[in-house]
């Protein structure tokens, strides 16, 4: 396949599309419901609308449609990443493409053995929709990753998964589990294992919500600072902020890209590190070594 | 005297959060004793250095939950409950 051909870079500009238009979408969404606040603006994410619904009503919000832009997004840069990659010439994309893979399936080896080796896909959709979530918030849209229940959602399937691999060898063992390491720790055991999903929707979502809540308070207070100092001046400098430039931005830097790509990393490693001490490795191995000298019988 | 009922529970509420928040104390000592340790460690072996800070900013990470369980209470209780309480308040006296 010629990687200079019509059809290639029609595809390609396809894709891109695919990439760009539901953030740009997302963009004149919000820029057409959104009023521009003065002052003090911390709410949460807006209903768009709600469908009726026969227990509850279902309000579709702001994080709903933004979570699903990203992950169309996220789709849409997967096929740009890997279009042509079997052609036998490899671009700069396909490298890219190949050092992610690398990358996520040396990490899922290192930390969750070679029975799991199959989990770095759900890893890296993991990764990268927790990490692309978050840097929503650069473009001035609302982070899905800062409503609980985005996250909460994220964090119900990983405990999901969490207790179909200690299901593994079967209900009795699952059990006992809880029974370690002496029978009458069981309820506080209980507790730790209802905790998890709790713990880990609180901390993604605490951390990207608490870095857009000191972000707004910085803003307003160099607003009002910028106000008292310069108000004297004439007409339209009196009113313009002149100390909100510069310092919002480095603290976005922390808040926006260092805490939203750190959360996105320790959700996939805390999901790594329990799904894999959940699961009872010995035993499983242990028991399908008897099946297998049973049935070889 | 409606209007102290209300005063009442917004000043309780930033009592609240901001009682709460003191849990934030807790987090500190912990990521800088991780930190410091961390510094240690790098000192004493340069060549580890990635994977002590890996595993450094995990822990730290880990260690903020429970101020991040203090910043999400402050935050109900600023920003949530005093509309849910005074909605109460004003459906009891009617």
């Amino acid at each position: 396949m010629n990687h200079k051909s019509r059809g290639f870079m029609a595809i390609d500009m396809a894709y891109i599309c695919m990439m760009v238009l539901p953030l740009l979408l997302l963009i004149t969404l919000k820029v057409l419901t959104n009023a521009p606040a003065g002052g003090i603006d911390i709410a949460g994410a807006d209903i768009y609308f709600t469908l009726p619904m026969p227990i509850q009503n279902l309000p579709i919000t702001e994080s709903q449609v933004n979570s699903l832009c990203v992950l169309i997004t996220i789709l849409g840069l997967c096929l740009f990443l890997t279009h042509g990659i079997t052609s036998g010439k490899l671009l700069i994309r396909h490298h890219v493409a190949e050092w992610i893979v690398e990358k996520v399936q040396a990490m899922v080896d290192d930390n969750m053995g070679k029975y799991f080796s199959g989990f770095a896909p759900f890893v890296t959709s993991i990764l990268a929709l927790s990490a692309l979530s978050s840097l929503l918030s650069l473009l001035g849209l609302y982070p899905p990753t800062s409503d609980v229940n985005i996250v909460g959602g994220w964090a119900l399937f990983v405990f999901a998964l969490i207790t179909y691999y200690k299901f593994k060898c079967g209900p009795v063992q699952y059990m006992k589990s809880f029974g370690e390491p002496v029978p009458f720790l069981a309820p506080l055991n209980i507790i730790s294992e209802v905790a998890t999903p709790i713990s880990m929707a609180f901390r993604h979502y605490g951390n990207v919500l608490s870095g857009s809540v000191i972000s707004v308070l910085v803003a307003t207070g160099l607003q009002g600072l910028s106000k008292v100092l310069f108000g004297f001046l004439p007409g339209f400098l009196g009113e313009f902020p002149f100390l909100q430039i510069g310092l919002p931005a480095i603290l976005s830097i922390y808040f926006d890209i260092f805490s939203g790509m750190l959360q996105a990393y320790i959700f996939a490693m805390l999901t790594m590190l329990y799904v894999a001490s959940g699961f009872p490795a010995d035993l499983y191995e242990k028991r399908q070594l008897k099946k297998k000298l049973v049935g070889g019988n | 005297m409606l209007e102290i009922a209300i005063a009442i529970i917004l000043g309780c509420c930033a009592l609240g959060a901001g009682t709460a928040m003191i849990a934030g104390i807790g987090p500190g000592i912990g990521e800088g004793n991780a930190v410091a340790k961390a510094c240690e460690a790098i000192g004493r072996q340069p060549e580890s250095r990635g994977a002590v800070t890996t595993t450094m900013l995990m822990g730290c990470a880990i260690a903020e939950t429970t101020g991040l369980y203090a910043l999400v209470i402050a935050i109900l209780l600023i920003f949530v409950a005093p509309n849910m309480l005074v909605d109460i308040l004003m459906g009891i006296v009617g």
